[in-house]
């Protein structure tokens, strides 16, 4: 009898383990502890070019994330990238007149859209549109700009 | 007389498909065989102990060692692009991904699967199976469906163990011994790793090889020639078919889950 019960106290502890493990994997390892705020709200903006932008990019605000990227679009008749970014609800008392930009993080780090407040009284809503948007920096137009100028000095 | 190579070819497919038809008819009797365990849960528990319990040691050893040899090497690559701090993204992704499940089901088989092959398969050529029918015990309902149904359990909480082991191995070595920093290894872990996409998969080929390796190891037992020779071929035989079969399927499985 005492020898059934060392076995099932092993076995007890052998699935506490296995649980415990995944436990550990889903909250240490993995984001859920970042998204598990559950109440967001959305709003678009529309890129000339978004460059390496993915869904799940972070969405900061003066380099605090605030959301992430839910979906990436293309408009074909405004042909812009249409960018949905969800926000967690406790950031809710962005302007109006609040600007996206994509920046990057480090030379070849991942991009991420910064968000920068405008002066507006009214704050936006779900669902609303960001009109001021700068696009991503494409490192060939930098350079091939850089060479036209380097080029059009010394024909002078 | 040259037609007798073709025969031997007929032949083996023949035997294949069989082979493969009874294993099939097996696995449904020991899945009818399931629902009668919750009656007599013990069979489980005990089996449990001999599969999931006695195979711990080796997944936490090798899941240690694992995630150290990981971030060790990922450091190394990782160093010259002055992204160590990604150290921990690289560990905890391998593991979840891919060696967790894998190298745990490959051990499984090597610990457990053999072990079960090798009880079922004396079980039948001492004769205990049949005195059992002689008996009206039902042998797959009594000595088979417990040993699946706790392989089946045990291996996708093996594969957590494991996992989880290897990203303290790993952050063992990262942090402790070549100085990467604490907190930029975990906060960028938990930035990349998405519990659906990788953990949630992850698990998924936990429980698909769990069932296989249970599957292949007790149906190798049942079916072996009822020799002591018979017997080791069929032990053999498990642990081959079990490590081809996960490693296919877990290609498979990558392709369906991270392959877009």
């Amino acid at each position: 009898m005492q020898n059934t019960r060392s076995m099932e106290i092993a076995v007890g502890l052998f699935v506490a383990g296995g649980l415990a493990a995944l436990f550990m994997l889903a909250m240490q390892v993995s984001n859920l502890s970042a998204n598990i705020s559950s109440k967001s709200y959305e709003v678009t903006a529309a890129f000339q070019n978004i460059g390496g932008l993915k869904v799940r990019s972070p969405v900061t605000v003066s380099g605090v994330r605030v959301g992430r990227v839910e979906a990436i679009d293309y408009d074909t008749k405004g042909y812009e990238a249409v960018v949905t970014l969800r926000i967690d609800d406790k950031y809710d008392t962005f302007p109006e007149d609040t600007s996206a930009s994509i920046f990057t993080a480090g030379l070849l780090g991942e991009q991420y859209i910064s968000l920068q407040p405008g002066g507006s009284e009214t704050d936006l809503k779900s669902g609303d549109r960001i009109h001021l948007t700068q696009s991503a920096l494409v490192l060939e137009q930098i350079i091939g700009q850089f060479l036209y100028n380097v080029a059009s000095k010394e024909s002078k | 007389m040259i037609l007798d190579p073709l025969q031997r070819l007929g032949k083996a497919s023949l035997d294949f498909f069989e082979r493969l038809g009874r294993g099939h008819l097996f696995l449904m009797y020991t899945l009818a065989g399931i629902p009668g365990l919750l009656l007599r849960p013990r069979l489980v528990i005990a089996q449990l102990y001999s599969v999931g319990v006695l195979t711990l040691l080796i997944i936490l050893v090798s899941g240690v060692f694992v995630g150290m040899v990981l971030g060790l090497q990922g450091y190394n690559t990782l160093v010259d692009f002055g992204a160590e701090e990604s150290l921990g993204v690289v560990v905890a992704l391998s593991l979840v991904r891919e060696l967790g499940p894998v190298v745990a089901a490959l051990l499984f088989a090597g610990r457990a699967g053999s072990a079960l092959t090798a009880e079922i398969g004396l079980m039948k050529a001492t004769e205990q199976l049949s005195g059992m029918e002689m008996m009206a015990v039902d042998p797959m309902k009594r000595v088979v469906a417990p040993r699946f149904l706790a392989g089946f359990l045990s291996m996708p909480l093996l594969a957590a163990i494991f996992s989880a082991v290897g990203v303290y191995g790993g952050y063992f070595v990262g942090v402790g011994l070549l100085g990467v920093d604490d907190g930029a290894f975990w906060s960028q872990m938990q930035a990349k790793v998405d519990l659906h996409e990788d953990i949630f998969n992850g698990v998924i080929k936990s429980v698909v090889f769990g069932f296989v390796a249970a599957w292949i190891a007790v149906f190798e037992g049942y079916d072996a020639v009822p020799t002591s020779e018979g017997v080791s071929r069929a032990t053999t035989r498990t642990v081959v078919h079990t490590a081809l079969a996960i490693l296919g399927l877990d290609f498979v499985l990558t392709a369906l889950m991270f392959g877009d």
